[in-house]
């Protein structure tokens, strides 16, 4: 499954510990959420980086108190319907102002690219494989969008009352 | 008529595999040697379960010509294979009523 | 109307350039059916009985005259010469190719339209009252809200995948033409004590298979503040939903669930976080917005000219229709006129492409070049001067949308029903036909009065039956269409549920059974101007019930 970070499509450097596996101190890890709560001072010390998977029916509040050291989090898609992951993920960036990776992981397709991009990730598991080089495509796909987004703080109604958007000749 | 997708498998009588041609959403039904028709009178028949299921996952798995596929009563008689209700009937001949084009101007 | 600049037509067109690469790579196999059902949906298109179906949005029912002839073209080129206005104030093409979409999605957004907003679980089409900004009663122009919002909410990135399609409407006068209390958000635009104009917000209203009034939660809302309280509840929303069935997953139920109280609660807790943020409504930014809407340079004309004087006495078929059809507008010597959707025998709300080529004529000549659409799934013309009223009643005749049945009992809201719907478990177009029959003498409809009869072929109430007068449900009970029949029901201020009559009956004595109930009711009125509704409310179902079911 192909990682694309900052629109390019990367080696993963995080890898995955499940429930209770022994972490590695010197590699980047991604860790269950459960064990970050349970117990955050066992990450403060590693040499390695500490990513967090948050499941999309918890409250990313909850993950305040880790983000300063906290490199990654990983919302989920469980299918890419569901769309609670896009809320967690602008609440991490907008109010907790986190800074790190956000990564998109589950059923991660070609066609959201664009959402998931404009609430805040950066970096997309990406499902099928022949989607992943056609992420710069996807989300350039748009010139302009009305609402304030991560991507675009500002929303159309600030931006456009600079000229340029203005036109004197209605189509209708 | 209780939307097929929310059928359970019970087989009476006679059925065949409708589904909606993906590129016009054409009714079409699943033929006995594989591939769809849009004359039920080539539509594969069948008269129980297992085979039912075996017809519809031949015809689900082709996700590319036709969508939606279900199982879908059918009556024979003199005239061949004629649907088996009244959605199937509408849906082989059309709306119930002259279409507004009459209507008007 | 809202005139639309460099950024509107840029999104929509690159929403075809999307659709088109979207379809190729369906066509191709490229995309499973399971994944593209939801992107073809977000642009109104749905898989029906016996073709595709295209919705298309018509923001707030306003419609161009270039864009009805857009819609009548389309028709005429990829469908079948007609289309069918909803009661969502969108309209729907029943027989379009996939495979033509893309190039019909151009042709639309050659005068601004598209599908998107349409279908999905996203923020649907904000609908509100057809008679926005020429209402006599309204307290601000709607429409101004409805446009800052539809802007807000298109391609939401975060509201894309709600747990379930949510639906806003919006209204400014005392008497509720858009049923904002049945609506995920309703939003009543009013005047406080002090003056100042807000929204009293209403959420958790909705019909189908669980049907609610909505319920207040915020009595006051500052115009500043409506698109970060709305962004706020979709956020409270979009995490708490349900998502496990899709029967439960509208927010209604969550606000049952939740209790009022306790989601106005979570609303507002989550609303303290971004109220001041970039969502602030500042008045330059609603100045932008109205600044963007045409508005007519009425004449200076009188109420009741000699010409229409002179009709009036003279021809007593342009009397009726006058008296039925024309509503009084704000500004002086102009009328509302209201184009029945509704003839004897006809399936409610379709108009054929020379139909809407004719109105789009009629709407540059007599009415500024606008045309709306009503919930209750006529046409409107919101300007017409009253001196031109002669000339448009025999215009309107001669392409048979004069009829003088407007809110009467042959003005039926029906949905397609098992006609074209794939949902449905019964028709409901031939029902609401067989009514136009029974009831086609106007003088009878006249003197029954206002009645609404609404039509769903199934649970999923888009005939939103719940709310009609007389509310007719098909069930199907061992194959066979049978109709189960609510009376008192209502959608505007006074929101209310119907009452079931009784056991549901059978598609052949529906019409029977509804000419029964209005006999019943023209007998058991205080006076000829109770309604139906009133009439039922008095009385309660009972002596309806003991009149329809003695007899059978």
């Amino acid at each position: 499954m192909p990682l694309v970070r900052n629109g390019k499509i990367v080696d993963d450097l995080f890898i995955r510990i499940l429930d209770d596996a022994v972490v590695p101190d010197d590699v980047a890890a991604i860790v269950p959420a459960a064990r970050l709560l349970a117990d955050a001072g066992e990450f403060v010390q590693r040499g390695g980086a500490t990513g967090v998977l948050w499941p999309n029916d918890r409250n990313v509040s909850e993950l305040a108190p880790h983000l300063g050291r906290l490199a990654l989090v990983a919302l989920v898609f469980p299918n890419f319907r569901d769309g609670r992951a896009y809320s967690q993920a602008r609440i991490l960036r907008e109010r907790h102002h986190f800074r790190g990776e956000l990564r998109a992981t589950g059923q991660v397709l070609r066609d959201q690219f664009l959402l998931l991009y404009r609430a805040g990730f950066d970096a997309f598991e990406v499902s099928k494989p022949a989607d992943a080089p056609a992420f710069i495509k996807a989300i350039e796909r748009y010139s302009a969008f009305y609402q304030p987004a991560v991507d675009a703080p500002a929303p159309a109604f600030r931006r456009r009352s600079v000229k340029n958007f203005r036109s004197d000749q209605p189509v209708n | 008529m209780t939307a097929p997708s929310q059928q359970k498998l019970k087989v009476h009588g006679s059925v065949v595999v409708t589904a909606n041609r993906l590129g016009d959403g054409a009714v079409v039904h699943w033929m006995a040697g594989g591939g769809w028709s849009a004359e039920l009178g080539k539509a594969a028949v069948v008269t129980n379960a297992q085979a039912a299921k075996e017809l519809l996952a031949a015809a689900t798995a082709d996700d590319v010509n036709a969508v939606g596929a279900y199982i879908a009563p059918v009556e024979l008689n003199s005239d061949g294979v004629q649907p088996g209700n009244l959605r199937e009937r509408i849906r082989v001949g059309g709306p119930t009523f002259d279409l507004p084009i009459t209507f008007g101007i | 109307m809202y005139i639309y600049d460099d950024l509107d037509r840029r999104l929509v067109a690159e929403r075809v350039d999307e659709f088109r690469d979207q379809v190729a790579r369906r066509l191709s196999g490229e995309l499973t059916e399971e994944e593209f059902k939801p992107l073809r949906l977000m642009n109104g298109v749905y898989l029906q009985l016996h073709a595709y179906m295209l919705r298309i949005a018509i923001p707030y029912g306003t419609l161009s005259s270039a864009q009805l002839r857009t819609l009548a073209q389309i028709a005429r080129r990829y469908d079948r010469n007609y289309g069918h206005f909803t009661t969502r104030q969108n309209l729907q093409f029943n027989w379009i190719k996939l495979s033509d979409l893309p190039d019909v999605m151009a042709d639309l957004a050659s005068t601004g339209l598209h599908g998107m907003q349409t279908s999905g679980n996203c923020v649907r089409n904000i609908t509100t009252d057809q008679w926005a900004g020429v209402a006599t009663d309204e307290v601000e122009d709607p429409r101004i809200f409805a446009e800052i919002l539809r802007q807000h909410s298109t391609m939401h990135p975060e509201f894309t995948y709600l747990p379930r399609k949510f639906k806003i409407a919006i209204t400014a006068a005392p008497h509720d033409r858009a049923a904002v209390r049945v609506h995920d958000i309703g939003l009543r635009l009013h005047r406080n004590g002090a003056g100042e104009t807000g929204f009293e917000v209403i959420v958790g209203g909705g019909l189908g298979r669980a049907p609610f009034v909505g319920k207040t939660i915020k009595p006051f809302l500052a115009k500043r503040d409506l698109l970060s309280y709305v962004e706020a509840i979709l956020r409270v929303y979009n995490q708490y939903g349900r998502r496990d069935n899709i029967y439960k997953a509208r927010i209604k139920i969550l606000v049952h669930d939740m209790g009022a109280e306790k989601f106005a609660a979570e609303v507002d807790a989550e609303w303290l976080n971004i109220k001041d943020g970039a969502l602030a409504i500042d008045p330059a930014f609603i100045d932008d917005i109205a600044g963007r809407f045409r508005y007519p340079r009425y004449e200076m004309v009188i109420d009741n000219p000699a010409a229409l004087k002179r009709a009036q006495v003279t021809n007593p078929r342009f009397e009726n229709w006058f008296k039925n059809a024309v509503s009084p507008h704000k500004a002086p010597g102009y009328s509302i006129v209201t184009l029945s959707l509704k003839p004897e025998g006809g399936p409610p709300g379709d108009a054929t492409s020379e139909q809407m080529d004719r109105i789009a004529d009629l709407a540059d000549r007599y009415s500024f070049g606008e045309i709306r659409v009503g919930h209750e799934q006529n046409l409107v013309l919101p300007h017409v001067a009253q001196g031109d009223l002669p000339a448009i009643w025999a215009a309107l005749d001669e392409i048979g949308v004069a009829t003088p049945n407007v809110s009467l009992v042959s003005d039926i809201i029906a949905c397609p029903g098992l006609d074209y719907c794939s949902l449905a478990n019964t028709r409901s177009i031939p029902v609401a036909q067989e009514l136009t029959r029974r009831f086609k003498s106007l003088d009878a409809q006249r003197a029954i009065g206002r009645l609404h009869i609404n039509i769903s072929g199934c649970i999923n109430a888009c005939g939103h039956h719940h709310v009609g007068h007389i509310g007719i449900l098909g069930v199907e009970k061992n194959g066979q269409e049978f109709f189960q029949i609510t009376l008192g029901g209502r959608a505007d201020e006074k929101a209310e549920l119907g009452t079931l009559l009784g056991p549901a009956v059978p598609y052949a004595e529906v019409a029977d059974v509804i000419e029964d109930v209005v006999a019943t009711y023209v007998e058991l009125r205080e006076r000829p101007d109770e309604l139906f509704v009133e009439t039922v409310k008095r009385l309660g179902v009972e002596p309806f019930k003991e009149r329809v079911y003695a007899a059978r």
